[in-house]
């Protein structure tokens, strides 16, 4: 498989400064990351708040440069002024608020931005809308204003006008934590369809255990490097480990792993309830 | 809740004024309000309320919704029409120590408040009947002639159309906000100004911090989605001018030349 | 000392097209020292229920009484009433402003009229009870973590010495660890220093593990109101309004399916080790 996303030895610095502008210090936020994504795959990275995976995520979008170090998205370089917009258009990027990436005051003006700042003619634009909004089944609400729509709505609008631009990567950096619970569902189900049906790469940014168990592959931050690597079920048997990164495992993990410190003869991480039961019957 | 409130206050339904290219509208309502200016006789009146009637019934917006609008000036249009009533000179018809009415003041005073109501109503014909991003369309197609002065139409577009959006959630933000303080005892209500203003300090620095922090998150979002200006963008909704729209023009041009002839030049 | 509230109901916008019933006819009572749930998905009236409790949103129709009296009796003491009843809103960026953290937490005490001295021991004792550590005290609550805000926002309350804690969603947006971390302490409010907690919650997995009783909001009423098992054993219904039981009830559901003698009641981790365990053995 084509590599989409390789990153080689990404160190990114950010300087500090007090009320004078005068330098604090220098803080690394991401130090030393060589990971490598093919095309086509569902990528979930994990971390504690502040672990800097968010601005991991904003390089993949050539928002931010690394200050050591190379990132190739698609073969092109971000560091290169050049390939900026071929870029930005090949790996989309959804936010967390919801609130703060809507443009359009009208649902399917907003899933129109991104192709009108590609120069698509009209009529393709409405094309894009069209399909755009039916991959994520909001095309009913099309006319409405976004101020008008839940939480699990908004951000499903938001991944159209990504997806309007044809992008073969969607980045999403924590996009349902500030959703409810079926809010998150509508996202994640959205999510998996992307992948699995447009076949388009995901990068899934989140703290919430339950959303990574359909990845193929987690990556674990902490203090702005990988921690860990691994499928989610290589991932989530090492139970203590992610406690002492401040995160968790999905419930149904936890309990297995609870039964087997009890003394019950199971296999580190079961991510399942079907598993679970299989296990125990 | 406050959410659903509509900036603009746009009335939604399907009508032949609606319809019209905002363009249309905006250049409607400027000629409407120099014609207001321009007559002055009764039958340059009388084509200018059989005009905006016309307009009304053609919006099919209630006509409750217009007059709405003049609750906002209602103190004005008392003031307007006493003043003018009782303080321009003429033919004396009641007089009472230094206050007296003249026949002038009073085509005067009715002159002046008609034309207050009327450009009061005329305008919202145009904010019930167009959407503000259609309006924000419209100033940007129809002023688009500045860009030679290097004047940066598009970009004050951009702003006018994001404001928009965003004015409702900082609303809705400052109610929460304002909650929040009052859950510690901020006090919003008082008489005095001075404890009124040190108020508004746990008010206002949340509401700025967060609008800045939205701000920020915006124009990063904007441009993941490759926004970079006007230049090469294409439009998902251009604006293409129709017949209807050439009818109005030509509507309203009979309008301006009925509004010259009868208004102003015609001695009946 | 209790919180009653008895037919309430509120309309929002009413009087125009946009009338809607946020609250239809909810009654219940607090006891002192309870620690309660309350969920509910979005929409559901439970934003619209605590604004209630401290006399932020009037009732259109029906009373709440606290300690006794009618909280929207004309004479009633409103402020003293806020003292009381803190409420901590979901975002603290909604309500810290000042230059540093320990002015912040003063605010609250300053405003109901503690002197300077006597605020400024409350805003100590507040923060030392969240455990925010004394090199914080006077940076900028701009610059702190985002589970560092959310301490100092619930500080920024206790510091007006409460008697009922509301919290609404006071996890959203942390790290699993964040999350038990404030958990926790909101545990150690009720637990050591008596006070009578309502924590409003998305997590089905944290009201299971710290509240004695759960109250459910469908559509503006109260839907289901009972202890977390009891609550959490309806869990068909609780999907059909847009909620879930935990994720052990549906592993614990599914074993007895499968023949298994377990008790799908429990609702936390540890219960459903010892069921399972105990249905092994047997």
């Amino acid at each position: 498989m084509k590599s989409i996303l390789s990153t080689k030895n990404l160190t990114f610095d950010y300087i500090r400064r007090d009320d004078e502008g005068n330098v604090e210090g220098i803080t690394t936020a991401v130090d030393d990351v060589t990971l490598d994504v093919k095309e086509g795959d569902f990528i979930a990275i994990l971390g504690a708040n502040g672990s800097g995976k968010s601005t991991l995520a904003k390089h993949i979008n050539a928002i931010l440069y690394p200050t050591e170090g190379t990132v190739f998205v698609d073969g092109k370089d971000t560091s290169d002024d050049k390939n900026i917009w071929d870029i930005r258009q090949c790996a989309g990027m959804v936010f967390q608020n919801p609130d703060n990436q809507i443009i359009g005051q009208i649902v399917e003006e907003d899933v129109g931005f991104g192709p009108e700042n590609l120069g698509v003619p009209t009529k393709e634009i409405w094309e894009r809308v069209e399909e755009s909004l039916k991959a994520v089944h909001m095309y009913e609400y099309r006319k409405k204003s976004p101020n008008k729509l839940s939480g699990g709505q908004k951000q499903r609008v938001s991944i159209a006008g990504v997806l309007a631009m044809h992008p073969k990567c969607i980045v999403l950096d924590e996009p349902t934590a500030m959703l409810d619970p079926s809010g998150r569902k509508e996202v994640i189900r959205a999510i998996r369809a992307l992948n699995d049906v447009e076949k388009i790469t995901v990068i899934l940014i989140t703290h919430y255990m339950e959303e990574t168990i359909h990845a193929n592959k987690i990556f674990v931050m902490d203090k702005g490097k990988i921690a860990m690597e691994g499928t989610p079920k290589e991932i989530f048997s090492k139970v203590e480990m992610l406690k002492k990164l401040r995160l968790d495992v999905p419930q149904v993990t936890l309990l297995a792993y609870e039964l087997k410190k009890a003394g019950l003869p199971l296999p580190d991480g079961i991510l399942t309830t079907e598993e679970l039961i299989c296990q125990l019957s | 809740m406050i959410r659903d409130i509509t900036i603009g206050q746009y009335y939604s339904t399907d009508s032949l004024i609606h319809r019209l290219d905002p363009r249309v509208k905006l250049v409607g309502t400027l000629c409407y309000i120099i014609s207001l200016f321009l007559i002055n006789n009764w039958p340059g009146y009388i084509i200018a309320t059989a005009f905006l009637f016309m307009v009304i019934a053609l919006s099919r917006v209630p006509v409750k919704f217009m007059v709405r609008g003049l609750r906002a000036i209602v103190l004005l249009l008392i003031i307007a029409g006493v003043v003018n009533l009782f303080f321009t000179p003429g033919e004396e018809l009641w007089a009472w120590k230094k206050l007296s009415i003249t026949k002038e003041g009073i085509t005067m005073a009715s002159t002046m408040v008609l034309r207050l109501i009327f450009l009061i109503m005329g305008s919202s014909i145009m904010t019930l009947t167009t959407t503000p991003n259609n309006l924000t369309d419209g100033l940007e197609k129809g002023l688009s002639f500045l860009k030679i002065f290097k004047a940066p139409v598009h970009e004050m577009a951009m702003m006018m159309s994001i404001a928009l959006r965003f004015i409702p959630i900082l609303l809705e933000e400052t109610d929460k906000i304002m909650k929040a303080q009052i859950a510690r005892g901020a006090d919003f209500e008082s008489k005095n100004l001075i404890k009124k203003a040190k108020a508004l300090v746990p008010l206002l620095v949340p509401l700025f911090v967060s609008a800045f922090r939205r701000a920020n998150d915006l124009a990063l979002a904007m441009e993941a989605r490759c926004y970079r200006g006007g230049d090469g963008r294409t439009k998902m909704k251009p604006l293409i001018y129709k017949k209807a729209d050439a009818a109005a023009y030509l509507v309203i041009l009979l309008y301006m030349i009925a509004c010259i002839y009868f208004g102003r030049i015609f001695k009946f | 000392m209790s919180i009653i509230l008895d037919h309430v109901c509120h309309t929002y916008e009413s009087g125009t097209d946009l009338k809607s019933d946020a609250l239809k006819d909810v009654s219940f009572k607090i006891e002192d020292g309870e620690f309660v749930g309350l969920i509910g998905h979005t929409g559901s009236g439970k934003s619209t229920l605590v604004q209630h409790l401290n006399g932020l949103l009037k009732p259109t129709s029906g009373n709440i009484y606290f300690d006794g009296a009618d909280i929207n009796d004309s004479d009633y003491d409103r402020k003293n009433l806020r003292r009381q009843v803190g409420l901590v809103f979901q975002y603290p960026e909604h309500q810290l402003f000042e230059a540093d953290v320990f002015s912040d937490v003063s605010f609250g005490p300053k405003n109901m009229g503690f002197d300077k001295k006597e605020a400024e021991l409350t805003a100590y004792s507040a923060l030392e009870m969240v455990g925010i550590p004394h090199d914080l005290f006077y940076v900028s609550p701009f610059d702190l973590s985002g589970g560092q805000k959310r301490r100092v926002a619930i500080a920024g309350v206790l510091a007006m010495k409460p008697r009922v804690l509301v919290l609404d969603e006071p996890t959203a947006g942390l790290d699993p660890a964040g999350r038990d971390e404030i958990l926790s302490l909101i545990k150690k409010l009720h637990d050591e220093n008596k006070i009578t907690v309502i924590l409003v919650s998305h997590s089905m997995e944290d009201v299971a593990n710290y509240v004695d009783r759960i109250i459910v909001m469908n559509d503006g009423s109260v839907y289901l109101d009972d202890t977390p098992r009891n609550v959490f054993s309806h869990y068909r219904e609780l999907e059909s309004i847009g909620l879930s039981a935990p994720a052990v009830t549906y592993i614990l559901g599914a074993l007895q399916n499968k023949g298994f003698n377990v008790d799908t009641n429990a609702t936390t981790i540890d219960e459903a080790l010892h069921t399972i365990l105990h249905a092994l053995k047997a």
